[in-house]
This record gives structure tokens, C-alpha cells and sequence, in this order.
């Protein structure tokens, strides 16, 4: 397996994303309804579709692929996610220097969380994306401190995000519209850090599929 | 290099409004507003929200960018940064409506960057009261005789006459170059008000003021 991540990964990434938001876009639908205003599904979609078709060759490299997936979720998500996934890949994208390593990875995605932070002012346990993308940033530096290779320390922050997705179900909102249901957003798993540990999972599938 | 102003807002009518506000109090300050999704729809576009910043700068201007509320922010600040660190462009955490119309009247008077920002944050605070003038200053008791009294676009043409002179310049304590403050007075028709200058330019600044009041504001 190789050891480096160029644009090559970041390419069959934003498809696998874009193929996970289509095939998921009635379960994001639904968490968001039950808690948002049910259009995140539909946003998520019509994001990475747009993300795919802006990625023509040539591609340049990983930090050039990342800006242009920045600048395609914020033109068309909308809402509070396009803002949100758009600061995460545009911080991404500044944070990648030449081909990625298991370092490079956990860098890259720690990025990403200061920009979702920043944006969104969240905070760990408010039932948001923070609530995956953390524990990832967190699984991602520990595989690559302990020297991992990129496929690996992308398939801990996956799983990482995904129990962080699923640990949203008990939590109670405090930001963004899911806060204007209080209480009775609990019980709901948040759609936000759904999202992202899908895209996270895409990016783990598509580091494992290179030769 | 002159301020101009980018209005974000969910909706594409608040986002115009607010430009005619503020366009009637300040006039030449260059107000883009963007406002609604592309297709019409209640939400904010980044791109028109990037195409406005990128407009002000390609015409030479330095931006301030207000929104109103929740995801318009988030969309303003994704925006700002796409841009260099040190491009001047600014996203104030202001009122949208008073902080539009504070930034204007600043941006109108030829108030730097960071000025304008000030002037549109602080119009979320009490108005600037600066209490009794100096026993220094120059004062004069004036009385409104227009029929609106010390209203926006009064307060405006006088705030905008107020900051032309080297003076500090206060009517009733207030701050004389803050429209807001002008405004917080409620100075109806018929009320007097007591006008003080300090600053080399006091005398004229008070002639000038003068004239403009009794005139009902149809000068100057």
C-alpha cells in the first residue's frame, strides 16, 4: 500500500463522498427533520455532486483539490453546513504541504476542526459535527504519532467519527437550530456529525482502495 | 482609500432596504447589498456574498461586511476568508440596521477601516454620552425649526458636517459626528439644544452647525 496521499486519493475521496451523500440522502433527510429543517440530505447531495464536477484534470495537488472542494460546498451547500464544510477544507487545504503521510493526514484534519470550531463556535458535547470531527482529529494524531501509515490513521478517525455520530443520540443541542428544540432534541443522532463521518469513512475507503 | 459597506442578509428585500437606509444618510458610500439564495429563496449565497467583497476591492475600496443573523454570519466570515489575512476586509459584529447606518455615516466621512467597524459595533452599546462640555468649549443654544427634528437624515447631514472640523464637537453631551447618538437625544421640532466646540476649529464649526440648523437643514 502506499505510504503518501496525493491528489489522486483526494479525487477518488470527493467521489466516494459524493457517491455516501447520494446514497445517504433520505437517512441525512431524516435526522435533519427530526431535529433541523430536514434540508441537509439535499445540500450534502448537491455539494459534493457540484465538488465532483468542478474536479476536472489537471488536478495539481492535494491542497489545490481541497481549496477547490472549499470553494464548491460554500457556493452550493448553503445554510450553516456549506459555511461550515467550506472552512474545514479551505483550513485543510492550507494545512496540506506536498503528499500526505500518516502525520500529514492527522494534520490535515486537525485543521479542519479548528475551522469548523471557528466558525461554528462549538464545542465538544453540543450535539454538532465537532462532536465527530474531534474525536477524529484526536484518533488520527495518536495513529500517526505512533508512526501509521495514512490509510490507517484515516480508518481511526473514521471509526473514531462514527461512534462520535452515534454518541450524539443522548445529546441535548445548544447550537444552531437543533437548540430551539432543547430537550427534545435528544434521542436524535445530529446530521451535521452524520455527514462527516461519512465523508470520513470515504476518505479511510479511498486511502485502502490505492495499489 | 474609502469604506464601502457589503450587506448580508437571509432576505434579498432586508438586504436592499437596509442599502436604501443607509444610502439616503450617507450618500457616495459605496453599499452593495447581498441578500436571499441565488435562486430567490430565503438563505445567503456565498457567492454573491464573495462577488460583493471582491467588487468593493477591484474598485479600490476597503470592506466592511454586516449580516444579520446565524448561517448570513457564518456565510460573511467563510467568505472573509478566501481572502489574504491582511486584505482589508472586515466582517463587524454589529446590529445589522444600526450598524449599517453607524458605518455609513463613518465610512461617509472619510473614517478608516477600523473606525467604521468601531462605529458599527458600537452602535450595539449605549450611545456616546461625553456629559457636560469642557468649560473651555465654545457653546451655543440652537433650536430645531424643521419639521422633523434631529432625525436620521438630520442627524446624518449633521454629523457629517461635525466631523469636517478639527473640534471636538458634542450636542447635549453627545458625541456631534455619532448619528446614533444624535438620534438617541430625541430632538423633536421646536427643541433646544445646546451645541459645544473645543478644538482650533470650534468657532467655525459652530457657525457652520448654526447655519445648517436654522436653516431647517436645507444647507450645508
Amino acid at each position: 500500500m502506499t505510504t503518501t496521499l496525493g491528489a489522486a486519493w483526494a479525487l477518488d475521496w470527493m467521489r466516494r463522498a459524493q457517491r455516501a451523500m447520494s446514497e445517504n440522502r433520505i437517512d441525512l433527510i431524516e435526522l435533519d427533520r427530526a431535529i433541523g429543517d430536514g434540508d441537509h440530505g439535499e445540500n450534502m447531495d448537491r455539494g459534493f455532486t457540484a465538488v465532483v464536477a468542478r474536479l476536472e484534470p489537471p488536478l495539481g495537488d492535494v491542497a489545490e483539490v481541497l481549496r477547490t472542494v472549499a470553494a464548491a460546498l460554500m457556493s452550493t451547500v448553503g445554510g450553516a453546513a456549506g459555511p461550515l464544510y467550506g472552512t474545514a477544507f479551505l483550513r485543510a487545504s492550507k494545512a496540506a504541504t506536498g503528499e500526505l503521510d500518516g502525520v500529514g493526514v492527522a494534520d490535515v484534519l486537525a485543521a479542519a476542526l479548528e475551522g469548523i470550531v471557528a466558525r461554528g463556535r462549538a464545542t465538544v458535547g453540543e450535539k454538532t459535527m465537532v462532536d465527530a470531527w474531534s474525536p477524529a482529529a484526536l484518533a488520527a494524531r495518536g495513529l500517526a504519532e505512533g508512526g501509521a501509515a495514512p490509510a490507517g490513521v484515516l480508518r481511526a478517525a473514521a471509526a473514531a467519527a462514527a461512534a462520535g455520530a452515534r454518541a450524539t443520540e443522548s445529546m441535548l443541542a445548544t447550537k444552531g437550530r437543533a437548540s430551539y428544540l432543547g430537550e427534545r432534541s435528544a434521542g436524535h443522532r445530529d446530521p451535521g456529525a452524520q455527514s462527516s463521518a461519512l465523508l470520513l469513512a470515504a476518505a479511510a475507503d479511498a486511502a485502502e482502495a490505492l495499489p | 482609500m474609502t469604506v464601502g459597506l457589503v450587506i448580508v442578509s437571509h432576505s434579498a428585500k432586508l438586504a436592499e432596504g437596509v442599502v436604501e437606509v443607509a444610502g439616503q444618510m450617507a450618500a457616495g458610500v459605496p453599499l452593495r447589498a447581498a441578500g436571499g439564495t441565488g435562486d430567490g429563496g430565503i438563505g445567503t449565497s456565498f457567492d454573491a456574498v464573495l462577488a460583493a467583497i471582491t467588487g468593493l476591492l477591484a474598485g479600490g475600496h476597503e470592506v466592511v461586511v454586516l449580516t444579520d443573523l446565524g448561517s448570513a454570519t457564518m456565510t460573511a466570515q467563510a467568505a472573509r476568508e478566501m481572502f489574504d489575512a491582511d486584505a482589508p476586509v472586515r466582517v463587524a459584529d454589529a446590529p445589522l440596521v444600526e450598524g449599517a447606518v453607524a458605518a455609513a455615516v463613518a465610512a461617509r466621512i472619510g473614517r478608516g477601516l477600523d473606525a467604521v467597524v468601531r462605529a458599527a459595533e458600537d452602535a450595539a452599546r449605549a450611545p456616546d454620552v461625553r456629559g457636560p462640555a469642557p468649560s473651555s468649549a465654545l457653546t451655543r443654544v440652537l433650536t430645531l425649526v424643521n419639521d422633523v427634528g434631529l432625525h436620521a437624515r438630520p442627524a446624518a447631514r449633521l454629523a457629517n458636517l461635525a466631523a469636517e472640523f478639527d473640534a471636538t464637537i458634542t450636542v447635549d453631551g453627545a458625541d456631534a459626528t455619532s448619528v446614533l447618538s444624535l438620534m438617541s437625544l430625541d430632538l423633536g421640532r421646536g427643541a433646544q439644544f445646546e451645541l459645544a466646540a473645543e478644538g482650533p476649529q470650534a468657532a467655525m464649526a459652530l457657525d457652520a452647525m448654526e447655519r445648517l440648523v436654522t436653516s431647517g437643514f436645507t444647507i450645508g
